[in-house]
């Protein structure tokens, strides 16, 4: 079985972004970038079926600039066989980002995609569900745990509520949360090793497709700051605070 | 323009996040229908009928429609699509879950947890776990849009009189079937539209030290929630996680036991009206969000905190 997982280069989490001074958006210029937390989950996944004999090969797929060569190649080191880079220096909003990835798994057909549930620079939440829609396929979203079996995988779900469990019919895409595992650590004989493993590179224009953004972003603003307050000596300070000055309780 | 919300419901009854996405709906004007999808969702489809400002609610019955499954509940959405310049869901797990999945269908970008309207496709949205917000122009015919709920004030669930349309559902596409659920139960209020909140983090230890933190809950009729490390290591559940990646908070009151305030758990309550820190660390980030902070040892001062309030309250 194959496993197609997609790779986001975002923003570091440690990094405090800051607004860009004209609003055109946040600076990334010097800034750390790493693979989307959610997506090292998703490829910890993919590494983790292909441990246990329930995988044969996985591919993973970035878009985006050049740069995202790095991500990728930190995904062969955690355990990817092949890497495909979709390269442009085009905006890429999740619609496109969907169709990309959709031309990408009509070719390599595989009978599994894992992806992060949610990319940290954007905070869309919606690439995997597009993708699922456009193939037709059976999604399942923001899973805690997967198990696989020969024609279907059972999915456990992070749900407002607690945790539903679905049974979705392969192929399908699954989006990770952060309790399905603890991805690993890269070694950096495996990083010696990836560089020897196969990579190629792609253009939406060889891939047929439009990725012409459908929002453009007229200004980013820092929203209003809270101020810090005071620090209180005791809980009965506090109580009466919050009682004669907040007026909470 | 005409726009359709997605109802949050539990077949009996409408969750309030459906009130503040019919709230979203009426900023950005026109008419407003609420599909009520579910099984054995008459109920809830009157209930829907009830809130302030709907004109119509789509009543689709269908056992492919129950368990949130959203092959079959986007399937739906995108059959009434045409009828609408907008289609909302509130950004509940439900309405993330389905709500893309349509939007796709219907080739359209979705814009997510839109946090104010400046017009008809003009959108405010939080990125990068709020430290920026985002303005952004649809041009897509339909705009299919996510709701943050505290960013808009509930309408009124009473002083509507909607007519109830029953409407038909798409065959099952038996991609997915829902196999179970656990439910976490509880006697509080639900955490994201509770009045108060007490969250505890990493500090409390443990899952059983979480019982010192429920005489405080009660007092202040609160919602319990958590952040991430507190739910990673086991000690709550996951649906307890606030922050960027877990449910968002604004409630008049939250109060954080043993949190060091990290950028991804700030973004889910630091629009939250009062906040309170109690931490043994004085440089720990989360007093730089709070209105009242307390340094010292939570084993020490959430009990004394109990006793005041309950001292407090013999006085009144
Ligand atoms: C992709 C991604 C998504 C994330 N999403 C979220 C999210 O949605 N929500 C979220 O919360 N986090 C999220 N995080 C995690 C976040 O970065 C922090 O790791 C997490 O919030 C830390 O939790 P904490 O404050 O409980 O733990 P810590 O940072 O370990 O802080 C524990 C605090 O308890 C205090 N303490 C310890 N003992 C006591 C005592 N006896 N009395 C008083 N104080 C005490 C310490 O001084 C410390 O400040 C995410 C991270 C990533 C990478
Ligand atoms: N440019 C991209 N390249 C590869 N994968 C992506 C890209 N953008 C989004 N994804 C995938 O989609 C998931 C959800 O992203 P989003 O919908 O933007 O929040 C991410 O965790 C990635 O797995």
């Amino acid at each position: 079985m194959k496993v197609l997982v997609a790779v986001k280069r975002v923003v570091d989490f440690n990094v405090k972004v800051r607004v860009k001074a004209d609003g055109s958006g946040v600076e990334t210029a010097n800034v750390k970038m790493s693979m989307n937390p959610f997506d090292e989950i998703a490829l910890e996944e993919a590494v983790r079926l292909k441990e246990a004999g329930a995988a044969s090969e996985i591919v993973a797929v970035s878009c985006g600039v050049a740069a995202c060569q790095e991500t990728l190649r930190t995904a062969l080191a955690i355990g990817a066989d092949r890497a495909i880079l979709v390269q442009t220096d085009a905006e890429l909003q999740p619609l496109a980002v969907a169709k990309l990835l959709k031309s990408i798994a009509l070719k390599e057909a595989p009978r599994l995609v894992i992806m992060g549930k949610q990319a940290i620079d954007d905070d869309s939440n919606q690439t995997g569900q597009m993708l699922a829609a456009l193939l037709g396929w059976s999604q399942a979203t923001f899973a805690s745990k997967v198990k696989m079996d020969k024609d279907s995988a059972e999915v456990t779900r992070e749900v407002d509520g607690g945790l539903d469990t679905i049974s979705v019919r392969l192929p399908a895409v699954v989006t990770t949360d952060l309790r399905l595992n603890e991805p690993r650590y890269v070694t950096l004989p495996n990083i010696m090793k990836a560089k020897k493993k196969p990579f190629e590179t792609l253009t939406p224009e060889a891939l047929g497709v439009d990725v012409k953004p459908r929002l453009a972003t007229l200004k980013v603003v820092e929203p209003a700051k809270r101020k810090a307050g005071i620090k209180v000596a005791d809980a009965r300070a506090l109580v009466d605070k919050l009682r004669n000055e907040a007026k909470v309780i | 323009m005409t726009i359709l919300v997605l109802a949050e419901h539990d077949n009996k009854s409408v969750r309030k996040a459906t009130l503040n996405t019919v709230a979203a709906a009426q900023k950005i004007g026109g008419g407003i229908h609420v599909l009520v999808a579910g099984h054995d969702c008459a109920a809830a489809a009157k209930a829907a009928a009830q809130i302030a400002g709907v004109a119509k609610v789509l009543h689709a019955d269908a056992p492919q429609l129950d368990d949130e499954i959203a092959e079959n509940v986007a399937a739906l959405i995108v059959s009434l699509a045409k009828g609408y310049t907008h289609i909302l869901a509130p950004a509940t797990s439900n309405g993330k879950n389905v709500l893309p999945r349509a939007a796709a269908l219907l080739d359209c970008q979705q814009i997510s947890d839109i946090v104010s309207i400046e017009g008809p496709d003009t959108f405010v949205r939080p990125i990068y776990a709020g430290n920026a917000l985002a303005t952004v122009k649809s041009s897509d015919p339909i705009r299919v849009i996510t709701v943050r709920t505290t960013g808009f004030d509930a309408v009124a669930a009473a002083g509507g009189s909607a007519a109830v349309e029953t409407i038909a559902a798409p065959a099952d596409s038996g991609l997915s079937k829902f196999v179970g659920r656990e439910v976490a139960r509880s006697e509080r209020p639900e955490l994201t539209s509770a009045r108060a909140v007490v969250s505890g983090g990493r500090g409390m230890g443990s899952g059983e030290n979480f019982k010192i933190l429920e005489p405080l809950a009660d007092r202040l009729k609160a919602a319990m929630g958590a952040s991430r490390a507190a739910v990673d290591a086991g000690f709550v559940p996951n649906d307890w996680q606030v922050g960027q990646t877990g449910k968002i908070v604004a409630p008049e009151l939250y109060v954080a036991v043993g949190i060091s305030g990290a950028i991804q758990h700030l973004a889910g309550m630091k629009d939250s009206r009062v906040i309170v820190a109690i931490n043994k660390d004085e440089e720990a980030p989360i007093f730089q969000v709070a209105d009242y902070g307390i340094v010292g040892d939570l084993f020490q001062i959430v009990p004394t905190l109990v006793e005041e309030l309950k001292e407090q309250e013999l006085k009144k």
